[in-house]
């Protein structure tokens, strides 16, 4: 049930210890990008039923930013990245 | 038929064998005028006013389930109009005007019990917003009092007072708020609109949207074939992004699972509902005994209609924090129900980008109290091609506009609202 998550840094640990920010798929727009392109990245989502991606902060643990790869109908989690090893290319 | 004491009276004499069914179970035409997507308490209010108020007869409900499995079964049943925004005041007070009236109007007994919601203050701050609130609410024609620690003591006595973190310092008291039986709503509107010539289409899922080479809605693929329309009407909350895709639409939408939970009967004790401004918690008591009451969202998105452990235990920590006799009590059952949660924590309802294509999207945690109000307004939109002047802030693109009606102050983190 997401319950338990495998923190890269840290181990299983339960999901009270972690702050969820949401989805990690939107990719933030230059400054000077249009005002079409940051409403779509503020505001709209594309919500699937299914495979996710989101951030989740581990609050009362390592403090790290962390990507969690997810199924938000069957709560299975396929793998936890560091957000730092994800934005620099996948997987550490 | 319609319902009177008379008529139970006849029956019982009769040995009830005469009740027919409150709904048919037709199969679907070819085309409909208006075909509205989602039998839940929204769609099927929307169906019942379009067909009564604004004369649409060729209608019908498409439900992937059965009428009454969604969120118009989930929720806790609270009533209120107790909002602080402009944009949203008008809006739910017209609802609860509705829900004065419903069974009236109707012909069905939804149980609307106008017990009072009070919602509770916890510091000077929070007492001084509810203040603010109460007035906002006054300027808009909608009762609300405001209530100190020694008037709360006589009406609740059983509340902790004098929490170490959170002491109740006032209340914010909207008398004519209250409950309604969830299940009688869904039911009742299915049997008005059924009664109005709507065509409710249970285990009918909707698959596709057919548009034509302009782009425009002409009808939907479903699990029991096509089916054409003038116009398609989406009331799908929890899933509106899903059904809003197949029609290439993004929407500022996340969706989320919200959990509600019931005691074991005990006597009457909770005459209110009681909302605890120290976290998130409300409660009230079902006329069977069982305490209602639930808290906040799972926070991870979930189109799961169950939740996690740890959101239980919080919402019984809020509980037996507010009111300590709580512990004694052991919990009967708990469900879960997805929502919606839109970018402000506000609906939308809208015509979209695309034509013939109508949406009712985005409740949130609110869903079951708007219930009349969102079927009236989204009918008047679908109708007359313009919204209904208490929902024209519940525009799909008011995030662009830069109009957001964000009533928490909380900006674009659907979790939060």
């Amino acid at each position: 049930m997401a319950s338990l998550i495998t923190c890269p840094h840290c181990g299983r640990r339960p999901r009270e210890e972690f702050s969820i920010r949401g989805d990690a798929v939107p990719e933030r727009p230059a400054p000077a990008a249009s005002e079409e392109a940051w409403h779509a990245y503020v505001y709209l989502r594309e919500n699937p039923r299914g495979k996710i991606r989101e951030y989740w902060h581990h609050v009362a643990g390592c403090r790290r930013w962390l990507v969690v790869e997810r199924d938000n109908l069957t709560h299975e989690v396929f793998a936890v990245t560091d957000a730092r090893d994800m934005a620099n290319g996948g997987a550490a | 038929m319609r319902y009177s004491a008379l008529s139970i009276l006849r029956h019982a004499l009769s040995g009830n064998r005469g009740w027919k069914p409150a709904w048919r179970e037709p199969q679907p035409k070819p085309h409909y005028d208006v075909i509205i997507v989602g039998g839940g308490g929204h769609g099927l209010s929307t169906a019942y006013y379009l067909a009564k108020e604004f004369g649409i007869k060729n209608i019908a409900v498409l439900e992937k389930g059965y009428i009454g499995s969604g969120n118009v079964g989930r929720n806790t049943t609270i009533v209120r109009s107790n909002y602080l925004l402009e944009g949203n005041i008008p809006f739910y007070e017209f609802s609860l005007k509705l829900w004065e009236g419903l069974e009236a109007d109707l012909n069905y007994n939804a149980m609307v019990s106008q017990r009072g919601v009070m919602m509770l203050a916890h510091s000077d701050g929070q007492r001084d917003a509810f203040a603010r609130r109460g007035n906002a609410m006054r300027m808009h024609g909608v009762d609300a009092e405001l209530l100190d620690r020694e008037d709360l003591q006589k009406m609740m006595p059983y509340l902790n007072y004098d929490h170490a973190r959170f002491p109740i310092k006032a209340g914010l008291l909207q008398k004519r708020g209250g409950t309604a039986r969830h299940d009688a709503v869904a039911w009742g509107y299915a049997r008005g609109a059924d009664s109005h010539g709507v065509d409710i289409i249970q285990h009918c899922e909707v698959s596709a949207i057919r548009r034509d080479d302009k782009g425009r809605v002409t009808g939907v693929e479903t699990s029991k074939g096509f089916i054409g329309c003038n116009k398609l009407a989406l009331a799908t909350a929890g899933h509106s992004s899903e059904t809003a895709r197949m029609a290439d639409l993004r929407l500022p939408i996340e969706t989320h699972v919200l959990q509600a939970f019931v005691s074991e009967g005990i006597k009457p004790v909770i005459d209110n509902v009681i909302v605890y401004g120290g976290g998130h918690f409300y409660i009230s008591q079902s006329d069977k005994g069982g305490l209602v009451f639930g808290a906040d969202i799972d926070y991870y998105s979930s189109y799961a209609q169950r939740g996690n452990l740890a959101i239980v235990e919080s919402t019984m920590e809020e509980g037996v924090s507010l009111i300590p006799g709580l512990s004694r009590l052991r919990v009967l059952r708990s469900w879960g129900g997805v929502m919606d949660m839109s970018m402000d924590g506000s609906p939308i309802i809208d015509r979209t980008p695309i034509e013939n294509l109508y949406l009712n999207a985005g409740w949130c945690y609110g869903g079951f109290k708007a219930t009349p109000a969102s079927g009236f307004c989204f009918a008047h939109l679908i109708a007359r091609n313009e919204p209904h002047h208490v929902a024209r802030a519940l525009r799909l693109d008011r995030f662009e506009r830069g109009y957001a009606v964000d009533e928490a102050g909380k900006g674009p983190q659907p979790n939060i609202h």
